[in-house]
């Protein structure tokens, strides 16, 4: 058996197929996933992710601490805003990623459960010489609620001056509220909150939004609504031995010579040159998956997500091949070559689909 | 409990089976396959005319999160696919022992079946999976 979140019950009443999700018993879905994916474009749909890790970072080096520890720098963010960041290791490779909330007097991160401990002994680790007190919160649990009437329906459930706030949220903003956090952040490429907030007080919350009409979504909505929104997931899209140049990440690294862990890599890298990862759209049927062969006019690659793409009908995938691959492509799939667009992701944009041939 | 029909024969591999009059054979896979695989999006078919042993890869299933082969639950002819499958593979889940049959073979050894599960024995063999 593995560990349980506060809305496993929940998860059971509501019929959820639990699966072992790192270590946690998880729903991948209650009884569609093509439906919980549809609702969270169309409608509004909810996840459990208190299987996420959260920890608070705090102490008078914080900042100085996170703009080390961190590729992308904490100091561009004022109270109140979130920021997604790699964290490297000093070959460039990625840790995990993250989203830092920079609160009045510390800062939060929310990092992937299934690489906690390395992450705690990681952050640990690179803390000396810093005044900071790095404190799981393993307390508090996470619900994601997305798609277009998603901020509407949680604001309703929620009323008063929380509802007020919601509606005025802007994106990537959040607002505390007693032991609530609530963030305009999300991992589906729909508009939404991701609230953490104490655990017992997630099954009220659950069920409220249940009877508001929010739909239970399980994790295998989230991996294809996160991959049509061209979101990395951390183990199939990246990690220790994959820098953010090549892992479409090149957008959270700011270089302004405060000497991150991993720059002096990613510098040499940059002026090497490097793979880049690429989004792939199937032209026939078929289904693209993780670790497909993929032949560009540059040589080969491969991909690291792929799925079914329930928005647009047609397979899809992010591959990493060779720099400077464009056009058309071939993926293996059992032994016969198919062809493939190759796209900048993301695939799929509140609803639309938005992908680019490159 | 899974709908497990009796007049059907069963591979372990949870393909059904049904002989017709003729002698041709309709195969599909059973209610539990679907419900494990979840949404299908994609079905591969064998070609029609394609000769299969018993055992032979027919074909691919392939759900929103994952891919499984389909066997041949015996040796015969591929003689007809179910084409329809190809826009609506959502048949297999919505109906998989009638709408959403798979292929049809030209049986070239009833006998064959007798090699294969009945409902009590595919019964047994997923109580046992569980």
């Amino acid at each position: 058996m593995g560990q349980r979140t506060p809305l496993y019950d929940a998860h059971l009443a509501a019929g959820g197929k639990m699966v072992d999700f790192g270590g946690w018993d998880m729903p991948i879905h209650y009884g569609s996933q093509l439906e919980e994916h549809h609702a969270v474009r169309k409608g509004a749909g909810m996840f459990d992710v208190s299987h996420m890790t959260v920890v608070d970072v705090a102490g008078a080096d914080a900042e100085a601490y996170l703009q080390k520890l961190l590729a992308n720098d904490v100091a561009r963010i004022a109270p109140g805003k979130a920021l997604y960041s790699g964290m490297l290791n000093d070959k460039g490779g990625v840790v995990d990623d993250l989203i830092v909330y920079r609160r009045e007097k510390d800062f939060r991160l929310v990092v992937n459960c299934a690489t906690r401990d390395k992450d705690l002994d990681w952050m640990e680790g690179r803390s000396a010489g810093f005044a900071v007190d790095i404190h799981e919160r393993a307390e508090l649990g996470i619900l994601a609620v997305q798609g277009p009437d998603a901020r509407q329906r949680v604001a309703e459930v929620l009323g008063g001056k929380r509802g007020q706030q919601i509606g005025e949220l802007g994106l990537f903003n959040f607002f505390e509220a007693g032991q609530w956090l609530i963030a305009r952040t999300g991992y589906t490429g729909e508009d939404g909150v991701e609230m953490i907030l104490p655990g017992e007080m997630l099954p009220d919350l659950w069920q409220q939004l249940l009877d508001a009409g929010v739909h239970a979504c399980g994790l295998g909505a989230r991996d294809t609504l996160r991959l049509e929104a061209g979101m990395n997931l951390y183990g199939n899209d990246m990690d220790e031995g994959v820098t953010p140049l090549e892992a479409g990440m090149g957008w959270t690294l700011v270089f302004n010579d405060r000497g991150f862990i991993g720059e002096e890599a990613l510098t040499r890298q940059k002026e090497h040159g490097h793979d880049q990862l690429v989004g792939l759209v199937m032209e026939g049927k078929g289904v693209l998956r993780a670790h497909q062969k993929v032949i560009t006019a540059n040589g080969e690659g491969e991909t690291t997500s792929g799925s079914f793409s329930p928005t647009l009908g047609v397979a899809i995938a992010l591959a990493r091949v060779p720099a400077g691959s464009t056009g058309k492509a071939d993926v293996e799939i059992r032994g016969k070559r198919q062809p493939v667009r190759i796209v900048r992701p993301p695939f799929v944009r509140n609803g639309k689909s938005v992908f680019k041939d490159l | 409990m899974s709908n497990i029909p009796a007049e059907l024969r069963y591979a372990s591999s949870h393909e059904w089976i049904h002989l017709e009059q003729d002698g041709t054979a309709v195969i599909g896979i059973t209610e539990h396959a679907q419900d494990a695989m979840g949404d299908l999006v994609y079905v591969e078919m064998p070609d029609v005319g394609a000769e299969l042993a018993a055992g032979d890869e027919a074909g691919v299933v392939e759900s929103v999160k994952a891919a499984s082969d389909i066997y041949a639950p015996v040796a015969g002819e591929v003689i007809a696919i179910n084409e329809k499958l190809e826009d609506e593979p959502e048949l297999v889940n919505n109906d998989p022992y009638n709408d959403g049959w798979l292929f049809k073979l030209k049986v070239s050894d009833p006998s064959e079946l007798e090699n294969l599960l009945d409902a009590d024995a595919y019964a047994a063999q997923l109580e046992a999976e569980d």
